[in-house]
């Protein structure tokens, strides 16, 4: 029973990083229509940025913001590649951040080489009714709580919010409005640059990082952002909780190897729903 | 205040429109008319910047505002967030002054835009358009899908802007005889080209006029 909630705790916690990288497509997608390939390299980019920080001898804290600051510039800069020409279409911008993504790995050999790096994150672990939880894993939980609070606050709350939200809703009626639909999609990705780089940080500690680490993260982060239709953030976050866990459980209960391969069927059988859903809702409109 | 001059505009190889001269004096009411598909919406667009001219000049002496066609609303907002929206680029975010000239939008102000009667929905539109405080303001198509009695109450809202501060309008329609009931001047545009423009009256005395959009002689 303890190994079941041990595997549990861990699991939200994992569940946890995967909804801070699906946010960050669900809020690129939501602005602009865009799938960003290029979501995991900003993880990537933050957890190699803190790494090497962390190595320099700057203090914690510092170098996790900073970190994160590289991953929202990482962002703008994806951004004004995939959406900065007006009139690029979704999908020519969905290639761009393909694009993008192999093109970072140029970048990142030549900065971090190619092997894998790790950072110190909060040491020890805490018993809770039996199971063992490691203090970085109720960190994770901790900030994507506070993330998610503020990006509901952010969208539902402020003015800014809800002119991003306006240009998700009618790009037209936006621009009739006067809002610049794509200063509004640039800075998407930036948050969504951020958002990648709060679960590059976080996850740095846990599992090494190198420069493809990015494909099991978008896979991950994919799976759940589509779980929510990559729109719905809420549901994006239960998407990524259960994933989490089922991973997590998969693995402890001995098929480590295989988390990969979890996160991938589930994210087919999830598309495969989620396009019937989508058919079945255009018949019904027809 | 809208000062249109040779106009030229092109989606790729096809042409919008074709030299089209057109203005419309600083607290004048005018209409252009035109079937579906004559360019009305692309001139609209061209005149609150939404499309590049490609020849010709586009002269506003003031702040525009376009009630675009079929309202154009934010439907996941509310009917307030919509307004606030409105004012962004006059920087106005109370929609106090827009309640007292509509105040039904007050009552409607928590509801979801989406889920509004295509009426509530202009009011919302024009309500939003109202928020950048303009000088002048293009509408494109008030009265389509909507009762005669709901267009009614929206034109006299839209009469008293134009008599009572002096608004600058103009007024889009494919509906003549609302148009010529609210102008003194306008405009016909078929196929990209202005193929006569005078006033009202002259103009429902017009056959041609007559038959194509009034459905006949005037009674």
């Amino acid at each position: 029973m303890s190994a079941f909630l041990t595997y549990l705790l861990n699991g939200l916690a994992v569940g946890c990083a995967i909804a801070l990288i699906a946010s960050g497509l669900v809020v690129i997608h939501r602005v602009t229509g865009v799938v960003n390939f290029a979501q995991g390299t900003f993880a990537v980019v933050a957890g190699l940025c803190v790494s090497s920080l962390l190595g320099l001898g700057l203090p914690h804290g510092v170098s996790e913001l900073a970190a994160v600051a590289v991953a929202a510039l990482a962002g703008l800069l994806a951004g004004v590649a995939a959406v900065g020409r007006r009139g690029t279409t979704p999908l020519s911008s969905l290639i761009v951040t393909l694009g993008v993504g192999v093109l970072a790995y140029a970048v990142e050999i030549v900065l971090w080489g190619d092997q894998p790096r790790s950072a110190p994150g909060l040491a020890g672990s805490l018993s809770l009714a039996g199971a063992r939880i490691q203090t970085q894993h109720l960190l994770v939980i901790a900030v994507t709580a506070a993330t998610f609070a503020l990006l509901a606050l952010f969208f539902g709350r402020t003015y800014l919010g809800k002119a991003l939200t306006a240009c998700a809703s009618n790009p037209y009626a936006a621009r009739v409005v006067g809002i610049d639909v794509r200063r509004m999609g640039l800075l998407a990705f930036a948050l969504g640059g951020l958002l990648g780089g709060l679960a590059g940080v976080l996850v740095t500690p846990l599992r090494p990082i190198s420069f493809d680490t990015d494909v099991t993260l978008i896979v991950n982060g994919f799976a759940a952002a589509v779980f929510g239709a990559l729109t719905r953030p809420v549901v994006t976050l239960v998407g990524a909780l259960l994933l989490g866990v089922a991973e997590t459980m998969a693995a402890g209960y001995g098929y480590g190897s295989h988390q990969l391969e979890v996160a991938l069927g589930l994210m087919i059988v999830v598309m495969i729903v989620q396009a019937s859903r989508r058919s079945a809702l255009s018949q019904e409109v027809t | 205040m809208i000062d249109v001059q040779d106009l030229v505009v092109s989606y790729g190889t096809a042409t919008a429109l074709e030299h089209v001269t057109l203005t419309v004096a600083a607290g004048e009411m005018v209409a252009l008319l035109g079937p579906n598909g004559a360019g009305k919406s692309t001139l609209a667009n061209t005149l609150a910047g939404l499309i590049t001219p490609a020849a010709g000049t586009v002269a506003i002496g003031g702040r525009l505002a376009l009630i675009p066609e079929g309202r154009q609303l934010f439907p996941d907002l509310t009917v307030a967030d919509n307004l606030a929206l409105g004012g962004w680029r006059s920087g106005r975010r109370d929609p106090s002054p827009v309640y007292d000239l509509l105040p039904r939008l007050a009552e409607l102000a928590g509801r979801r835009a989406g889920v509004l009667s295509g009426g509530e929905q202009q009011m919302v539109a024009f309500g939003r358009a109202m928020m950048s405080d303009p000088d002048a303001l293009v509408v494109d198509e008030l009265s389509l899908g909507l009762a005669p009695n709901v267009t009614a109450g929206l034109a006299a809202h839209l009469t008293e802007l134009n008599r009572e501060r002096g608004l600058t309008v103009l007024l889009i329609e494919q509906n003549a005889r609302l148009a010529f009931d609210l102008c003194h001047r306008a405009y016909v545009l078929e196929s990209g080209r202005l193929v006569t423009e005078g006033a009202c009256a002259d103009l429902a005395d017009d056959p041609r006029v007559a038959g194509a959009y009034l459905g006949g002689a005037i009674t």
